[in-house]
């Protein structure tokens, strides 16, 4: 496959000119986009400045890492620095902050904090030192979760007694339900997360189209997101809900059934705090009582799901902000008191979160 | 006892004389039979000097395209050259870790040297110092270099004006992607060959054809953008990119995408950013590309009036976006 066909700038003008078109025929139009490298490249395109003025594209709560509580990273720095616990984690949460510290200040004050990019890698790490213990920290949504699953697997086959898993995954569609079910959210459409599209498919959205609202499950290069865009504004023009799969080289309409069974096998699901955002039913994924063994939050007694972990200091925006309710620099906050160098909430400090992308690439931010 | 690794007793007295004399100096000066004095003595000459100075800690020592002691000396050389200096003298110290190879240490030290002999440098002081284990990832550089400026030359990030054309002397985020997928635990392989070169001889190349040349400034850290950003902070105005001349390899592309980085961000040590006067532009260019260290060079973007973004870049799908100053430590200890 030849990605450069998905820069074609010809291709993106045609593009351009067919959703300016059909922007003239259809009133102001909201859509939210449901995934962090989605609104990276919405800004790293300069797309905003491009669109029609009716048309508004918001940032949903797609960064996995800007969902996850800070109390989850306060557990997680209480480990390494307490406990003297070896972290391995994806490099984004290194500089989350906390409600007291990130794990980049855990680590100036000596704890052992390894980045990786895949959870086998934890595997090897352990392996090479078995004297240490080590705490995977396993976020992420449908995306990442069959790569923990596959890692559990292989730590509880080979019965490891050195490394758990600290679980904070989250799943997407009932994120969706519970924000379409918010009273004071206006969405004309979503634009659906192309990679945890390529997991669970296109069922799971459904809803949405039998609630009235239009979806694109949409790929992340620049043509694939002019199209997403595109076919949302003619759904909405001709009134015709559906989930459109604007991302059929990479996405199946079943998704990846293996990976799904993969961690519906070690995982169930359960209510889940979303930082700045609030408790959402069956939104998080636990370890299943029979792999309990390799539970960090288990061994070491650190319990995640209450309201209380989704709070945010009152100055920090990122509740509105994810819910699409308020545009990143909107917030009071927003280039003064938080910016990437000392965010001030998880929305600033991901390089995927909404109010970094806007920091980063909004002309007008 | 290995005697293939460096010890704690090679930092003084005997021991030192034996590093010294072993290792360091035949692979260093080789055929040198002078007498070790405490400083050098340098002839004069005419004109006015530049004089730069810079540490490297790149980890892992050696990598594709590279090792540290090749860094070292393309770096300081680098530094002289963008002033527009021609490098004549450096000085080397090194900071070693106890249980360092010494086969490593050689081959590090002859690259170094290689590099000095290209540029026709000479090295003439340095230091040599030995550490505990675990003081240091296996060894440290510092160089520093002194150079001539011709009659003439005044380079400097402050002379950019709006209409001026902006340059890339070659392909970019070579080096700093060549580095990461050398790192441990970030799980991806790459063919990126680090770009890591000594520049004067292409500075060179290019000042004669294009001698209307207002700045240079090679981009390692921080990459094109942090450059860029200095180049038109100093000069009070800003710089327009063309996402479509960028000349990006694709293993550089393709990295990027995984690891979630922009390659503006990432560092290069064999390429620098040139602004020209726009009717020298294509001479610039075509000096560039006929010389081996720079191919691939291109007209990147104008230099205009400040604007509220330093560094502004219009996008292949004709948006316009500002480019940042990479925060933080984005490619930690890459040079």
């Amino acid at each position: 496959m030849n990605l450069v066909n998905f820069n074609d700038t010809g291709i993106a003008e045609k593009l351009l000119n067919e959703i300016h078109a059909c922007a003239g025929l259809t009133g102001p139009v909201k859509i939210m986009e449901v995934c962090g490298t989605h609104t990276m490249e919405i800004g790293r395109l300069g797309l905003r400045s491009l669109l029609p003025e009716n048309i508004e594209l918001v940032s949903g709560p797609g960064c996995p890492v800007c969902v996850t509580p800070g109390a989850y990273i306060d557990a997680a720095v209480e480990l390494a620095l307490g406990k003297r616990i070896h972290i391995i984690t994806y490099g984004d949460m290194v500089r989350v902050p906390g409600n007291e510290a990130s794990l980049e200040e855990a680590k100036t004050k000596g704890a052992e904090i390894h980045i990786v990019t895949s959870p086998l890698q934890a595997i090897y790490l352990a392996r090479q030192n078995p004297e240490d213990a080590f705490v995977f920290l396993a976020v992420g949504f449908e995306t990442t979760a069959p790569a923990t699953a596959k890692a559990l697997i292989a730590a509880y086959e080979t019965n490891m007694d050195n490394l758990t898993f600290f679980l904070s995954h989250r799943i997407v569609p009932p994120a969706l339900a519970a924000l379409i079910d918010g009273k004071d959210l206006d969405i004309s459409g979503f634009m659906l997360p192309g990679h945890v599209s390529a997991i669970i498919g296109e069922a799971p959205y459904q809803f949405l189209a039998d609630r009235g609202i239009p979806s694109v499950i949409t790929g992340f290069e620049p043509i694939d997101i002019l199209m997403g865009v595109l076919d949302l504004c003619v759904m909405i023009r001709e009134g015709s809900p559906k989930v459109v799969n604007a991302y059929p080289r990479i996405v199946r309409k079943e998704g990846n059934p293996l990976a799904v069974a993969a961690y519906e096998k070690m995982f169930e699901p359960v209510d889940a705090a979303w930082r700045g955002i609030g408790m959402i039913p069956r939104s998080g994924l636990d370890i299943r009582d029979a792999f309990r063994r390799y539970d960090a939050a288990k061994k070491y007694g650190m319990s995640m799901a209450s309201p209380e972990m989704a709070r945010q200091p009152a100055q920090c925006c990122c509740g509105a902000v994810l819910k699409g309710k308020i545009k990143p620099n909107a917030c009071p906050s927003f280039g003064a008191a938080c910016t990437p160098r000392s965010p001030l909430g998880p929305c600033m400090v991901s390089s995927e979160g909404s109010c970094a992308a806007y920091f980063k690439y909004e002309m007008t931010a | 006892m290995n005697n293939s690794l460096v010890r704690l007793a090679h930092g003084s007295g005997s021991g030192l004389q034996q590093l010294l004399h072993e290792i360091i100096f035949p692979v260093l000066l080789p055929g040198w039979q002078g007498i070790l004095e405490d400083a050098a003595v340098l002839d004069s000459v005419p004109g006015r000097f530049a004089f730069t100075s810079d540490s490297f800690v790149v980890w892992p020592l050696e990598f594709n395209g590279g090792n540290i002691g090749k860094l070292a000396a393309c770096g300081t050389i680098n530094d002289l050259a963008m002033m527009g200096a021609l490098p004549r003298y450096m000085s080397v110290s090194l900071i070693l870790e106890e249980g360092l190879e010494k086969s490593l240490l050689s081959r590090v030290l002859a690259s170094l040297r290689i590099v000095c002999q290209e540029s026709r440098v000479r090295i003439v002081c340095g230091d040599t110092k030995v550490v505990d284990k675990g003081k240091a990832d296996g060894m440290f550089i510092s160089t520093s270099g002194i150079g001539i400026v011709p009659q003439g030359r005044n380079l400097s990030a402050g002379n950019a004006r709006p209409g001026d054309a902006v340059l890339v002397s070659g392909p970019i985020g070579l080096h700093g992607i060549a580095i990461l997928s050398q790192r441990k635990g970030l799980g991806f392989a790459s063919e990126a060959l680090s770009d890591c070169a000594a520049l004067d001889s292409l500075v060179e190349a290019l000042l004669e054809k294009a001698p209307g040349t207002k700045a240079l400034r090679d981009a390692t850290r921080g990459g094109c953008a942090a450059v860029m950003h200095e180049m038109a902070n100093s000069s009070k105005a800003s710089i327009i990119l063309d996402e479509t001349k960028l000349p990006v390899p694709d293993v550089v592309k393709g990295a990027c995408a995984y690891l979630g980085l922009d390659p503006l961000h990432v560092a290069n040590e064999g390429r620098f950013i040139a602004i020209v006067p726009a009717g020298q532009a294509d001479a610039a260019v075509f000096a560039c590309n006929t010389h081996p260290k720079g191919k691939g060079a291109a007209r990147i973007g104008t230099v205009v009036e400040r604007q509220r973004f330093p560094l502004l870049l219009k996008t292949i799908i004709g948006g316009t976006r500002p480019v940042e100053m990479p925060s933080g430590e984005l490619l930690p200890r890459i040079c």
